[in-house]
C-alpha cells in the first residue's frame, strides 16, 4: 500500500473538517474490509485516511416499538445480527445480514460500510472505471465478460450491480439514512441515497466528498410478514448473485401493499411495484408468488452473458414470498 | 515516509512501535513484532488464514491498520499455549493430524478459540459455520472439525473437573 495520512477525530464535526470537497483526495475508513481492499489494488490513492470508528455516537443499536430501530452507522453485521430485537420485528435485515459473509468480515464490516461499499464489478476492480470504458469511450462491459453485471437498470452508461446486501431489506421496510457533512444533517430515504451515475465524474451514491453516513432509521414494526432470499454460487465468502427481500402489510390472510426489492440486479437497490401490485388483496400460494417474480423481472434484459441471472432473480422473489409469509422458515 | 507512534497489545505484552500508518495489522505482527506464525494469504480478506483475535473476536489482520487497533486485546497463534502447554485446540490438531500443510493453521485455531470461548458445546453445524471464513486448500475440513471437536469436549471435562474439585 502507499504512504497515506491517517487522522482519527473524536466527533463528527471534526472528521467533515479533515474530509476534503472533492473526491479521491480523502476517504473514510469505518471496517475497512472494502477500503483496505480498494488501497491495495490501486484503484483509488487517497492522500488522507480519516477513520471514523472513535466517533462514539455513530455506535450503537436503539429500538423502541414506537420510533423503530436506530442503528448507528458503525454497527458492525455482527452486532446486528447478534441483537435479538432485529431478528424478531425486522426478519429481512436479520436474513440479509447472515448472508454477508464470512465471520470475519462480520466483526470487522459495519451498516454505514455496507451502504457505502463500492462495486464488486472487475473492471472496476482492476481501474477502468465505474463505467467501464475503453480509451474510445465504449462500454467494456458490453463487448466482455457481463455475467455478474446488470440485468436491470442496464440501459447505460452504468452496468455494475450495487453490492449492498443491507439496502434491499431496508428500502423494503422505508428505511431512512442520516448523513452529516459542513452543512449539517441531511436525511433522506435510502432508496434515494442510491443512484446510477451517468458520467465517471458521478458516484452510485448520493453522498458529498465530505460526508459521513451517520445513521440508519427503520419505522416502527407494523406487523408485515418479511424475509430475504439470496441466490449464490458459494455459501462461504462471495456475494450474492440475486437476492430479493420483501415486506408484506398483511390483513389476515390478504395482502394489502407490498414493497418488493431485489439486489445485485442492477446498479441500484431494484424497488419493483409492479411485483409488489401483483400481491395486493392477494393470499399468497406459490402461483401468486410466481406470478410476482414474473412481474419483477418483466422488463429484466440480458446483457449477453448475463442472462441466467433474469431466472436466479424471478426466483429469489418467489422465495422471498414464499418465506416471509411462512415465518422466515428456510 | 512519515511514522507514527502506536501502542499496541499483542498476547498481552505492551508494545510501542514507530511504524508508517498505512501498514496493516499483518505487517506489523510479522514485520516489526516478528511473530510470523500469522500468514499473509489472499491480502484481500477472502482466505483467512490471517485472522487474528481483537478483543476475543476473529478479524482479518490484513484487512486492518496496525493504527486502528491500538490499546485493544490482539492474541495471535503465538499467544495461544499456556506457557509450554498447548491449548487443547493445538493439542487435538496435532493429534489428529489436523494441521495438514499447516499453513492455514494459525487462522483456524484462533476463530476456533473464539467459537469455543462464546459457545463451548458447539454442533458440527455451527462450526463449519464459525470457521467459513477461514479456507484450507488442502481441503482436509473433516480432520480440522473433529480436531474442534475434541478439543470442545476435552475442555469441557476440563471445565466439570475444576468446577467439581472446586465443590
Amino acid at each position: 500500500m502507499r504512504p497515506i495520512e491517517y487522522a482519527s477525530p473524536r466527533t463528527k464535526e471534526q472528521a467533515v473538517r479533515l474530509l476534503a470537497s472533492t473526491w479521491g483526495e480523502t476517504a473514510v475508513l469505518a471496517g475497512g474490509t472494502d477500503l483496505l481492499s480498494l488501497l491495495k489494488d490501486d484503484v483509488i490513492a487517497p492522500r488522507r485516511l480519516v477513520n471514523i470508528k472513535e466517533i462514539e455516537e455513530l455506535r450503537g443499536i436503539a429500538f423502541d416499538p414506537r420510533k423503530g430501530l436506530r442503528l448507528g452507522a458503525l454497527v458492525t453485521i455482527e452486532e446486528l445480527l447478534d441483537d435479538p430485537r432485529v431478528r424478531q420485528h425486522y426478519s429481512a435485515l436479520a436474513e440479509a445480514a447472515e448472508g454477508i459473509r464470512s465471520p470475519q468480515i462480520r466483526n470487522m464490516g459495519t451498516v454505514g460500510g455496507d451502504l457505502c461499499q463500492r462495486p464488486r464489478c472487475w473492471y472496476f476492480r482492476a481501474g477502468f472505471g465505474l463505467l467501464a470504458r475503453d480509451a474510445q469511450g465504449r462500454s467494456l462491459v458490453l463487448h466482455g465478460d457481463n455475467r455478474y453485471h446488470a440485468i436491470l437498470g442496464n440501459e447505460g452508461p452504468a452496468y455494475f450491480v450495487s453490492p449492498s446486501s443491507l439496502a434491499p431489506p431496508l428500502i423494503a421496510y422505508e428505511a431512512r439514512l442520516r448523513l452529516f457533512g459542513p452543512g449539517g444533517t441531511r436525511e433522506m430515504p435510502v432508496q434515494a441515497f442510491f443512484r446510477i451515475p451517468q458520467s465517471e465524474e458521478e458516484r452510485e451514491h448520493d453522498l458529498r466528498p465530505n460526508e459521513i453516513v451517520t445513521e440508519i432509521l427503520i419505522p416502527p414494526p407494523r406487523g408485515e410478514a418479511s424475509a430475504t432470499y439470496e441466490v449464490r454460487q458459494r455459501e462461504a465468502l462471495d456475494w450474492p448473485l440475486a437476492t430479493a427481500s420483501v415486506a408484506l402489510q398483511m390483513d389476515g390472510d390478504r395482502v394489502t401493499a407490498a414493497r418488493i426489492v431485489m439486489g445485485h440486479v442492477a446498479p441500484i437497490p431494484w424497488l419493483s411495484p409492479e411485483a409488489a401490485q401483483t400481491l395486493v388483496n392477494k393470499t399468497i400460494t406459490e402461483d401468486v408468488a410466481q406470478a410476482a417474480g414474473e412481474a419483477a423481472v418483466r422488463r429484466a434484459r440480458s446483457l449477453g452473458r448475463n442472462g441466467y441471472k433474469i431466472q436466479l432473480a424471478r426466483v429469489a422473489v418467489k422465495r422471498a414470498i414464499l418465506r416471509a409469509v411462512q415465518g422466515g422458515a428456510r | 515516509m512519515d511514522k507514527q507512534l502506536i501502542t499496541l497489545r499483542v498476547n498481552g505484552e505492551v508494545h510501542e512501535l514507530a511504524i508508517p500508518v498505512h501498514k496493516t495489522l499483518l505487517e506489523v505482527l510479522r514485520e516489526d513484532l516478528h511473530l510470523t506464525g500469522t500468514k499473509h494469504g489472499c491480502e484481500l480478506g477472502e482466505c483467512g488464514t490471517c485472522t487474528v483475535l481483537v478483543d476475543g473476536q476473529p478479524v482479518l489482520s490484513c484487512l486492518a491498520l496496525a493504527v486502528e487497533w491500538q490499546h485493544r486485546d490482539i492474541v495471535t497463534v503465538e499467544g495461544l499455549a499456556d506457557g509450554p502447554r498447548p491449548h487443547p485446540l493445538q493439542q487435538a490438531f496435532a493429534e489428529l493430524g489436523a494441521a495438514q500443510c499447516g499453513y492455514c493453521i494459525p487462522g483456524t485455531l484462533l476463530t476456533a478459540k473464539a467459537l469455543l470461548d462464546h459457545n463451548p458445546r458447539p454442533t458440527r453445524q455451527e462450526i463449519k459455520e464459525a470457521l467459513s471464513g477461514n479456507l484450507c486448500r488442502c481441503t482436509g475440513y473433516i480432520k480440522i472439525i473433529e480436531a474442534v471437536e475434541r478439543a470442545a469436549q476435552r475442555m469441557a471435562a476440563q471445565t466439570a473437573f475444576a468446577e467439581s474439585a472446586a465443590r
